[in-house]
């Protein structure tokens, strides 16, 4: 059993204008087999809930905490927060030229486990995910993320969740820019590891409709950097039929 | 006519319109003595020299040059008065003249024609004593014949260089310039290929080490339906000064140019420069040309100067563009890579030398790239990175 804590955290960015405000008190509370859709409009921080937790360097947290089985994650350099077992699915996975994707999930499965998988197994493991996940063989022998398409994008994120089998993972608008049978098959790759590994997940997304193939215990709605309202799935559905206006003119 | 890259050529004392004006001689006289105020000489670094601009120099002894051939290829020391000497090019600055005039023997690599040569033929120069001195070697490939040259210069000496390259019709050559130098070296070198009708040339330039290290390979298109490709791969440390000047002179209707160098530089005051010159000329219709010049800059201190130029004079061309940037590491790609468990210092060796990669596969010779990456890791290694 896994537990990421959020408490009480304030995440700042810098801009050309000074510094900016974006999380402005976020509590959550994620533990392993459980799946929190976090929702909200643009810009009211739900990416910058991801990067703050993955600990990308542009975002300053300047309160709260973050913790993963009561370790301090904010103490943790990136690549020790994913081998503590946190997972980033980003919505807009870099190129990195020359670097092999077969290259690449072999050296952070490595990074990862602190020596180099079996090679058969590996392999093994390795064709049938990439089955799964309906992608081409030769895939692996492409540059990580170079000329993929939005869809391979996203399936080489899924990829990579179900091989590197981390404790918690957020998904950041994984959904976006997917087509139905896409999603689908996306859908399947997170569902498949929550019931082999028992993951715990942090949707991130705009729409409900990844919500239809990936069913939240929790629905989370993100208003102007904090949790505005909180409960089960029947609020997704409640904001689909309302949308986000509601919040919005309340904070007007 | 389209200039870009006006801003390189604010220095030159007589400003000259455009690349193919620049004279040709093998007449010492002909040229100016070295001044940093001159447009070609502008970045180099003088005190290195090491006599390389004297007008009388020492000449490369045969022993210093060792052949290993391949198949059918030949390789004969010819006095340079023979008229075969000068059929691919000739001297567009003063140091190319002084190796011209000082070199009395020149180094005539055939490769007969219609013969396909599998093994690579490695010529391997190791200078014995530290003087200044010349060499000219001539390749000449014979028609639809191929074959693959790899030209490597290793030790501690001071060069003065003309390679020229003639390849006849269909042919097929795939040329490898490897600049290893030990520490306290300088090397100038001129590298003149003439291609025949849909004749094929890969030339591949890697500098790894020497304080100064200049290639200036150019190309002369004057038969239709040729193809080259340029690729570049260098990585220099704090006592490095490479400098590449790729030019691509396209002549002749229907031909082909790429242009491709890729450079890493690590440790305080590692200075590279990149100038690549394309000229389109007006009787170049259907030409389809591309240079590119992309450096990393791995630690602070490090300079990497690019400047590609591209002159057109027609506009029947199928394309021409360039491409030229310098950089530090990409947090981005250190960030995604790290958020994956790897850590930061094999994130950042990844980044490298899946930058260099793109180039170092072009190479195609497994004892060449096994080098090169040997030579990137020993680089990386002392970089700390």
């Amino acid at each position: 059993m896994a537990t990421l804590e959020i408490k009480n955290l304030h995440v700042s960015v810098d801009t050309d204008q000074g510094k900016k405000q974006i999380l402005r008190g976020v509590d959550l509370v994620v533990k392993s087999g459980e799946t929190h859709a976090i929702m909200g409009p643009n810009g009211s921080g739900k990416s910058t809930l991801a990067y703050s937790i993955a600990g990308h360097p542009k975002y300053e947290i300047t309160e709260g905490e973050i913790l993963l089985d009561g370790q301090n994650v904010l103490e943790m350099a990136v690549d020790e927060r994913a081998k503590a077992g946190l997972f980033l699915a980003m919505q807009y996975p870099v190129e990195v030229p020359g670097v092999s994707v077969s290259n690449f999930l072999r050296t952070a499965k490595t990074a990862l486990d602190g020596e180099a998988p079996k090679l058969r197994e590996w392999i093994g493991d390795l064709k049938h995910a990439m089955k799964n996940l309906r992608m081409d063989p030769d895939f692996t022998e492409r540059n990580v993320n170079e000329g993929f398409s939005g869809g391979e994008k996203k399936r080489h994120e899924i990829l990579q969740l179900e091989l590197l089998k981390p404790k918690i993972a957020i998904l950041d608008e994984t959904d976006s820019g997917l087509d139905v049978d896409a999603l689908k098959v996306v859908s399947e790759g997170v569902n498949r590891a929550k019931e082999e590994t028992g993951l715990g997940v942090l949707l991130i997304t705009h729409y409900t409709r990844i919500l239809r193939y990936i069913e939240p215990d929790f629905v989370h709605v993100f208003v102007a950097g904090k949790v505005a309202e909180q409960g089960g799935p029947e609020l997704a559905e409640r904001l689909e039929a309302e949308g986000y206006d509601r919040y919005l003119k309340t904070e007007a | 006519m389209a200039q870009h890259g006006i801003e390189a050529h604010e220095h030159k004392l007589v400003p000259l319109q455009t690349r193919s004006e620049r004279p040709r001689s093998t007449s010492i006289s002909d040229f100016p003595e070295l001044s940093n105020r001159q447009e070609i000489w502008r970045y180099l670094p003088m005190d290195r020299l090491q006599g390389l601009d004297a007008e009388v120099i020492g000449e490369v002894t045969q022993s210093e040059l060792s052949i290993a051939l391949s198949g059918a290829v030949t390789a004969n020391w010819i006095d340079s008065s023979e008229q075969i000497v000068g059929t691919a090019g000739l001297p567009e600055d003063r140091i190319s003249a002084i190796a011209w005039t000082n070199a009395s023997k020149t180094l005539l690599v055939e490769v007969p024609s219609d013969q396909e040569i599998a093994e690579p033929v490695f010529l391997t120069l190791k200078l014995e004593e530290l003087a200044a001195k010349a060499l000219h070697i001539f390749v000449k490939v014979g028609a639809n014949a191929k074959a693959t040259i790899v030209l490597d210069h290793i030790g501690q000496g001071f060069l003065a260089e003309n390679v020229e390259i003639l390849l006849d019709p269909g042919a097929n050559l795939d040329f490898v310039s490897i600049q290893d130098w030990d520490n306290g070296s300088s090397h100038v070198s001129n590298q003149f290929t003439r291609l025949g009708r849909d004749s094929t040339l890969k030339h591949v330039v890697v500098s790894l080490g020497g304080d100064l290290v200049r290639v200036t390979p150019s190309v002369a298109l004057d038969s239709p339906g040729a193809e080259i490709q340029m690729y570049g791969v260098f990585l220099a440390d704090s006592k490095n000064y490479f400098e590449h000047r790729p030019y691509v002179d396209h002549i002749a209707e229907n031909c082909v140019s790429n242009v491709a160098y890729k450079g890493a530089l690590q440790g305080a005051g590692a200075h590279t420069v990149w100038v690549g010159d394309v000229l389109i000329r007006e009787t170049a219709i259907g030409t389809n040309s591309y240079e590119l010049n992309r450096n990393l800059l791995l630690t602070d201190g490090a300079r990497a100067d690019s400047v590609p130029n591209l002159e057109i004079e027609t506009g029947k061309i199928e394309g021409a563009g360039h491409a030229s940037a310098s950089g530090r590491f990409d947090d981005e790609q250190l960030f995604y890579l790290m958020a994956r468990g790897i850590g930061d210092t094999e994130a950042k060796r990844l980044v490298v030398r899946g930058f260099l990669n793109e180039v170092v596969q072009k190479v195609g010779i497994s004892q060449v790239e096994d080098r090169l990456i040997a030579s990137i890791e020993q680089g990386l290694e002392k970089a700390g990175v």
